[in-house]
């Protein structure tokens, strides 16, 4: 895979715009997936992980080929989710009170917006959940659980996708699994 | 569970990442054997991995391929004309080369000062170069920014630049050129220069 992604690197490279679309489908749903399991929504990541793409394309002259690829395309796609998140702080909370509803809150609201057949509500529940587990995480954690046990990648790829020492990375697994642990625990 | 040593939790999160050694492992073991309260957190710290693991696989969703390529820059032709520019230097030294040598005519054709060339018997009014009646210029004359009134002979070019030629009945025996417009002013100079080279290699 890595020869052929070469070969279309090196036609984008001399003017074949096309050949980039290769690059695309074959990155897309886990670049997607990275984009929607850090920003739990699907605008946003399909935003982002769009965004990442275009300035994987803009840049590719400064990617050197005898890295991997996706090491380079994650960490565009990772710092640009994180700018995203450290952007929007939460400026409301789930369990807040909406406005003009009597006692429902945000969880009401998010169960609400999706109609789903009855059979298929136990497993969507579970999947929320985990959603919302994973985005209760602070920034530091949400990025390495997600590339650890979503994209399983190994802890030498992550700390190159992060650009951070791996003995942090370690730690921050270390503590991100603790604080999941906690989470679930309180529930 | 508050009694156990710190170092017990470091081995079970080495023991999760698949970095444990041998005898960390023991000791992990051996403890956890009798302690309860490590073993439900081991229990948990397991059931979390297992819980974040059991997320669906997700898809971009339809079309994102063909969104891609909509948001791309349209830098195509940009690289082409730049690998076009590398493997032609002589055509881009040309270039810069006229780019100058037109900038050089242009500010030298803007410069609206007047001027003309010195000949003993020309009368200067104003911004007016009057050749008197019954005088012989001998040489060329050239007028920039300012008129000629020619009333005598002159046994040579006339060149006015940037104003107006007149002349009744006069005698000119060489060449008279009126010049008003940028690109006749840059093609004057072109053929001057030319001349020049040409009379360089003449002499």
């Amino acid at each position: 895979m890595d020869a052929l992604v070469n070969k279309r690197i090196k036609q984008v490279l001399k003017g074949d715009q096309n050949a980039f679309s290769d690059i695309v489908s074959l990155y897309q749903h886990k670049l997607y997936q990275i984009c929607y399991r850090m920003l739990g929504n699907k605008q946003e990541a399909e935003d982002i992980s769009q965004e990442a793409f275009v300035r994987a394309y803009i840049n590719l002259h400064t990617f050197d080929q005898k890295r991997k690829f996706s090491t380079w395309l994650y960490r565009i796609a990772t710092n640009l989710c994180i700018d995203r998140i450290r952007k929007k702080k939460p400026d409301y909370y789930l369990d807040a009170e909406v406005a003009g509803t009597d006692g429902l809150n945000m969880y009401s609201q998010i169960a609400s917006s999706e109609q789903l057949p009855e059979e298929t509500v136990q497993q969507m529940e579970l999947q929320d959940r985990i959603q919302y587990e994973i985005s209760r995480l602070s920034d530091k954690y949400r990025s390495v659980i997600v590339l650890k046990y979503i994209e399983e990648l190994s802890l030498q790829e992550i700390s190159e996708i992060l650009d951070m020492p791996l003995g942090t990375v370690k730690t921050r697994i270390h503590r991100g699994r603790e604080a999941l642990r906690k989470q679930l625990n309180n529930l | 569970m508050s009694t156990c040593p710190q170092y017990i939790v470091d081995y079970m999160h080495e023991y999760l990442d698949g970095e444990i050694s041998r005898e960390h492992e023991q000791q992990l073991k051996k403890h956890l054997q009798m302690c309860s309260d490590c073993r439900q957190h081991m229990h948990e710290l397991s059931d979390t991995i297992a819980f974040v693991k059991s997320a669906a696989h997700i898809t971009a969703p339809p079309h994102f391929e063909e969104e891609v390529m909509k948001r791309l820059p349209k830098g195509k032709n940009r690289v082409g004309i730049q690998r076009w520019l590398r493997r032609h230097p002589i055509v881009v030294a040309a270039a810069v080369f006229f780019l100058f040598m037109s900038a050089t005519m242009l500010s030298s054709y803007s410069n609206d000062e007047f001027s003309v060339t010195k000949q003993p018997n020309l009368i200067v009014e104003g911004q007016t170069v009057i050749v008197p009646e019954g005088e012989v210029v001998k040489g060329d004359i050239v007028v920039k920014n300012g008129d000629l009134i020619i009333e005598g002979e002159v046994d040579g070019d006339v060149v006015v630049i940037n104003g107006q030629y007149m002349a009744s009945t006069s005698v000119v025996t060489g060449q008279i050129e009126e010049i008003n417009q940028v690109f006749e002013w840059l093609w004057y100079e072109t053929k001057a220069m030319a001349n020049d080279f040409v009379n360089f290699f003449k002499d």
